[in-house]
């Protein structure tokens, strides 16, 4: 399990828009890089990212080999009600991270 | 004494080719978009038409690490259920692949305004295309100088 960063704010008022910013410790090899013994390192990468809110996906990202090492994303949502918003990465193995925190709404 | 005078047709010559050589300089970059990112920007549209506006991309003009450089993109679009922005996707010229990002966005979004980190391999154009619900496509683009690519062992 690869570490995360999230921030999304504890309480919102309903209605309003809140800033998401999601970060995962992942090395995103992009398969053009040589090792030490010249042969391509294979590539790595978080291929696709995704934020559900609820269960209902509300933002998600297909990443490329040009987004950094330890993908940081930061996105929008409306807080419309309390509940869940969970936060899932997908690598080229097919395997999926997710996180979940929740959120308070007045 | 036009006929005459060497220099006066010589000087009006070569201001004309001056003039000429200039449209061409003028003319070429719009035709200079590297093919891949073209043909990536192809697929995303599908040949409908982009219009330059509505979108703001923010990177530096000038970077010192190629390696990490932020990126956003806003979009000024309001976020309705029915009239809304679907998707973001950034390009690039120079970098092995085309494609940097592609967001999906809903009406849940709220704002369309999302950002986050890119690597470049040189320095570059790099292109952001919004596309609305209604199917139209805006669009932005910004030049980065890159003093160190990401693609250089440091």
């Amino acid at each position: 399990m690869a570490r995360t960063l999230i921030n999304v704010p504890a309480t919102a008022k309903r209605g309003e828009v809140v800033e998401i910013k999601a970060l995962i410790s992942h090395p995103m090899e992009t398969g053009f890089r040589p090792a030490s013994d010249g042969a391509l390192i294979p590539r790595d990468i978080i291929r696709r990212f995704a934020c559900t809110y609820n269960g209902e996906e509300v933002f998600s990202v297909d990443l490329f080999p040009a987004i950094t090492a330890n993908p940081f994303l930061t996105f929008t949502t409306v807080a419309n009600e309390s509940g869940e918003i969970a936060l899932s990465w997908t690598d080229d193995q097919g395997k999926t991270q997710t996180e979940t925190v929740t959120i308070t709404v007045e | 004494m036009a006929n005459g005078d060497p220099m006066g047709t010589t000087r009006r010559n070569v201001l004309r080719a001056g003039a000429a050589l200039g449209v061409l300089l003028l003319v070429r970059p719009a035709g200079a978009t590297p093919a891949a990112m073209a043909d990536a920007i192809e697929a995303f549209t599908k040949g409908a038409p982009v219009n330059p506006g509505k979108v703001e991309l923010v990177l530096p003009a000038l970077v010192e690490n190629g390696n990490s450089v932020p990126l956003g993109v806003n979009v000024a679009h309001w976020m309705q259920p029915g009239d809304f922005v679907r998707t973001i996707a950034v390009f690039n010229e120079k970098n092995p692949q085309p494609n940097v990002a592609t967001f999906h966005l809903t009406p849940r979004s709220g704002r369309a305004s999302v950002s986050t980190r890119i690597r470049l391999g040189d320095s570059q154009k790099i292109v952001a295309i919004a596309q609305l619900s209604d199917g139209s496509f805006w669009s932005d683009e910004a030049e980065v100088i890159v003093t160190l690519p990401a693609c250089a062992e440091s």
